[in-house]
């Protein structure tokens, strides 16, 4: 019982950090290149583990960002040294981190505690038996700590810069013209993604997080009217999800990362239904009345 | 060229190109302050990229550029940009209140909200283009007129004293096109300067004073009764591409200018 | 996984073992890979070309949750019911990327991510579940994810290779119409063209492609066999034909090699390989390509450069020439062009590294265009060398002239654009510049220094290039 409350709390603190993130890629149109820095991440992470030689959270945040950061700056290279289209340069540079990182993995399977699974699926029903202990003292789950520490990172983040996080999201030529430094923020950005997939890698993996990363946020996008209400949606579709999915995992026995992901996906399945009839009985509405009109 | 005193603008020998293709070569010229100037010429002459490299945000291969005798630096908030309206995301959740906000960013470091002050400056800014009933609606609830006039005011909240527009009377109603007229005038009694691009040439010299006839190079630039000749505007929209549009693509295309030495 | 040990010194066996193509099913695994590769870098070619580089990303993961389902509703694991399963189910994921742009705010970029992760989460998670399930035949459903070609069977590649043909087919015969399409749209639709018809085909092959590529490369690395081959494609070739020719080829290169891979260590997963090899083939072609590639740029770039510094001391002999005081009073055809100037002269007109100019003019006399005085420690002009100068200062004070006269630039401007022009003019232009003068034959340039005429120099002919 206590350990499916870790679950369900880290799974929350996952999916809302990746969500709050989100908000910023589905709005700037970089829900690709999240994509693929999430993919990437798996390369700094095994790295990680190699070089440090053990499960170093520092060095795997390190090793994580790093990539992520790489990333998102060769794909910018290579789409301007080679004039390829930006999203070809992605694809080439993250399909290459990601088959490193799973070569790796297979080839150092004995050195590495990683493996396939956990790649794709996360090992979050684990995530309860790895704790911190503190002299005497069960601090809890280790991935809980981690993903903790990124979202209260991120969330003072988006709190103090708030208005530069919305000025360079609407209109990053406006922000230039204005004297903002559009690519700190994008690198910044870009860094805060690469920090939440690797604190939620444990959790969902690494290809799952995109889900978590573009779903609950696009939900939110069909709903909000601005950025503060488009945080508060996502955070509460990705909550949803996350208590929904692990209902689904439980029912269905299946992998409570994956069915996370499902139910968000459902969930925007849902919104974007009921948006479309809405309009469509507003629709006939308003030509109710303008037959009306005419009659009169 | 003559000089024009206290000139809000100095653009000096600007080139800009598109990969291999010149988009604008060696354009040089001065503005008057206090005046409007309309940039007018054929589609795809590079009046839209003349601006955007104007504030720096499109590359520059040469040329200098000075906003009041300084670089744009040095004078950022004394210049406002209106962009074209088609280049925003009219989806972004966002009500008018906090757009025209964005135009007091610039004096506000990362960390600050905006202020009691920055508000009351915002409404005015509202209530100088007759939006002010509209400040807590949703963007995407505006008609094109009305989203035009927003970009206004957020230009207006940020108090600058040379204003460059990109097409804002493209595709707005008569009462956006009058109220913009209106808004021109209001400005240049405060000795504020307007660098506009224009596509309409029936009423450049309704609404200008100055003109800038662009071609991938300037034609012509002065007051609108010395400039608008026939002959001007022939040159300017009489289609043949200049022999040195041809060889300027030429040298771009060989990569010269990074082997030359310049001596 | 994880018998793959480094050092193992019977991979070299395994190696040899395979290359003797003496094991049948080998041979099959390296036919359907080869094919696979070639096909999809072909398909993938035109899904570039719209710009639509990730579609396949999006398709391939999309084409899981039919699999799984196929497998859920029969419980069998037939080729033809998962080819069945992933083609139906990629195609969902096509119609819900078009679907959502086009109805809700939801902009394209994040319409694909939504559509690929939430495809990728619903098969994974039917994946668990069947896991749990205690049926036949399940054992080999995860491979689709990362690929293992050791593991296909004969009638696996039968059907692969089958598709893989028609897919190659279908280009061949539609070749024309997806070209047009790709390169002009709009005209394509004013000629008439059915062109949702073409798209639907066309996204029906790329499915095709992705789906027979589950069991080699597995669904979450397709992308890079679609997308990589053309990328690197792009530094051999210009022209469409022959760019997805080499696409084709680079992608059955990496698809043998992958086999390859597979055979020597059979619990690897192959999809991964192959992405590492394709890359490998796209950095060797970004660095090699000849004309476009990394190297041979910066080889074109040096010889540029010498060009470059080679006319720049030609025509810095020239105006040494001119000023000097024996030419002060002479009518400027018959100033003599052969007077002998040493390293400072030089340096004092052009600014040059010492270093740099003395290589330059070795160069030149090595060509013919100096020669060394003997008495005086300096350089003149040969009868060669002449005429090039002029030819130079022909071309620089012309294109001076016209910008001034034409374009009203002005006078103090205009230097360092002609200092640029003079090395690009060929001798047709020089005379489209002339005639577009108003005084044709024009005699001086803005400055007011004569224009050379090097029209009717004897030694034209010889120098003909």
């Amino acid at each position: 019982m206590i350990s499916d409350l870790w679950i369900l709390a880290t799974a929350s603190l996952v999916a809302i950090s990746c969500s709050m993130v989100g908000v910023f890629l589905v709005l700037r149109r970089m829900s690709l290149l999240g994509d693929a820095i999430s993919h990437s991440v798996l390369l700094g992470i095994v790295l990680a583990y190699l070089i440090a030689g053990s499960r170093s959270v520092v060095a795997m945040m390190i090793g994580a960002t790093l990539i992520g950061l790489l990333t998102a700056w060769l794909s910018n290279a290579l789409h301007r040294v080679s004039k390829l289209q930006t999203d070809a340069s992605i694809g080439i540079v993250f399909t290459w981190f990601f088959a490193l990182g799973v070569i790796l993995i297979s080839i150092y399977a004995g050195q590495v505690d990683l493996d396939q699974e956990c790649v794709l699926y996360g090992e979050i029903a684990f995530v309860p038996f790895d704790t911190i202990i503190w002299g005497e003292q069960d601090l809890g789950p280790r991935a809980l700590w981690i993903i903790g520490g990124v979202f209260i990172v991120n969330l003072i983040l988006i709190l103090l810069a708030f208005e530069r996080f919305k000025l360079v999201a609407f209109h990053p030529a406006l922000a230039l013209s204005l004297g903002v430094s559009v690519s700190f923020w994008h690198y910044l950005l870009m860094t805060m993604v690469s920090l939440t997939t690797v604190a939620s890698f444990d959790a969902v993996g690494a290809i799952l997080v995109v889900a978590l990363l573009v779903i609950p946020a696009s939900s939110a996008y069909l709903l909000a009217s601005s950025l503060r209400s488009m945080l508060w949606f996502a955070a509460g579709y990705a909550q949803a999800a996350v208590l929904l999915g692990y209902a689904l995992a439980v029912w269905l026995d299946s992998s409570i990362a994956a069915s996370i992901a499902v139910m968000a996906g459902v969930l925007l399945i849902v919104t974007v239904l009921v948006l479309q009839w809405q309009k469509q009985r507003h629709g006939i509405k308003v030509k109710a009345t303008v037959l009306d009109d005419t009659f009169h | 060229m003559k000089a024009i005193q206290n000139s809000p603008l100095i653009v000096d020998q600007l080139s800009m190109r598109y990969q291999y293709k010149p988009v604008l070569t060696d354009v040089s010229f001065q503005i008057p302050e206090g005046k409007t100037i309309a940039v007018v010429g054929p589609n795809g002459a590079g009046k839209s990229t003349l601006l955007k490299g104007i504030m720096g945000l499109e590359p520059t291969m040469s040329g200098s550029i000075k906003f009041f005798g300084q670089p744009l630096d040095q004078k950022r908030l004394a210049v406002a940009y209106v962009p074209q309206r088609e280049e925003s995301d009219w989806d972004f959740p966002i009500n008018v209140m906090d757009v025209v906000l964005m135009g007091r960013h610039g004096q506000l470091k990362f960390w600050q909200r905006p202020s009691a002050q920055d508000i009351l400056i915002a409404e005015q800014a509202l209530e100088q283009v007759s939006m002010l009933d509209f400040k807590s609606r949703q963007i995407n609830q505006l008609s094109g007129g009305q989203q035009q006039r927003v970009f206004l005011a957020r230009a207006l909240a940020q108090k600058a004293s040379l204003y460059l527009m990109d097409e804002p009377f493209a595709g707005v109603d008569v009462t956006t096109e009058k109220a913009i007229v209106e808004l021109f005038e209001t400005l240049k009694t405060q000795n504020k300067t307007i660098v506009c691009v224009h596509h309409d040439l029936n009423t450049v010299s309704e609404y200008f004073d100055w003109v800038l006839l662009i071609n991938a190079r300037l034609i012509a630039a002065g007051p609108v009764n010395e400039v608008l000749t026939p002959e001007n505007l022939n040159k300017t929209y009489g289609g043949r591409l200049s022999l040195l549009n041809e060889m300027t693509e030429k040298l771009y295309r060989s990569n010269i200018d990074r082997v030359h030495d310049n001596g | 996984m994880g018998d793959f040990v480094a050092y193992n010194p019977s991979y070299w066996a395994l190696f040899v073992e395979f290359w003797q193509l003496n094991d049948p099913n080998a041979v099959w695994v390296l036919i359907g890979s080869a094919l696979l590769g070639l096909s999809a870098s072909v398909i993938g070619g035109f899904a570039f070309l719209r710009k639509r580089s990730l579609m396949g990303d999006a398709l391939a993961h999309a084409a899981l949750p039919g699999v799984m389902t196929a497998f859920i509703l029969f419980h069998a694991n037939t080729p033809i019911l998962m080819f069945l399963g992933a083609v139906s189910s990629s195609f969902l994921g096509l119609f819900l990327m078009d679907w959502l742009p086009k109805n809700t705010k939801i902009k394209p970029d994040a319409a694909m991510a939504i559509t690929l992760s939430f495809f990728f989460a619903l098969g994974l998670m039917e994946l668990s579940y069947i896991q749990g399930l205690e049926v036949a035949g399940k054992s080999g459903l995860d491979k689709i994810l990362f690929g293992q070609a050791a593991a296909m069977l004969p009638h696996d590649i039968y059907l692969l290779s089958i598709v893989a043909i028609i897919v190659l087919i279908m280009v061949a015969l539609f070749f024309q119409k997806f070209r047009l399409i790709a390169f002009n749209r709009s005209y394509a639709k004013s000629i008439g063209l059915n062109i949702p018809f073409y798209e639907v085909l066309l996204a029906l092959l790329i499915v095709m492609s992705v789906v027979i590529g589950l069991q080699i490369v597995g669904v979450v690395l397709m992308a890079a066999v679609l997308l990589t081959p053309v990328a690197a494609a792009r530094f051999w070739n210009q022209n469409l034909p022959g760019m997805l020719m080499t696409a084709g080829g680079i992608g059955a290169i990496s698809g043998v090699l992958s086999a390859n891979v597979s055979y020597m260590a059979p619990a690897m997963p192959t999809g991964p390989w192959m992405v590492v090899m394709l890359f490998i083939l796209f950095v060797i072609s970004f660095l090699f390509a000849p004309r476009k590639g990394l190297l041979s740029n910066l080889a074109q770039q040096r010889q540029l450069r010498r060009h470059v510094c080679d006319e720049n001391v030609l025509r810095t002999f020239y105006i040494l020439n001119e000023r000097h005081p024996v030419n002060d009073k002479k009518e400027h055809s018959a100033i003599d062009l052969g007077l002998a100037f040493g390293e400072e002269a030089i340096l004092a007109v052009r600014g040059i590294a010492i270093g740099k100019l003395k290589q330059t003019l070795q160069r030149l006399e090595q060509k013919g265009l100096l020669s060394r005085t003997h008495d005086t420690d300096g350089w003149r002009l040969t009868e060669m060398g002449m005429f090039a100068a002029m030819t130079l200062t022909r071309r620089h004070r012309l294109w001076e002239s016209y910008l001034t006269e034409q374009l009203d630039m002005d006078v103090n401007k205009v230097h360092h654009y002609a200092e640029q022009i003079e090395h690009l003019l060929t001798d047709e232009e020089t005379l489209q510049i002339e005639q577009a003068l108003a005084q044709q034959g024009a005699l001086r340039d803005p400055h007011g220094r004569k224009i050379p005429d090097s029209r009717n120099h004897p030694i034209q002919d010889e120098v003909a290039k």
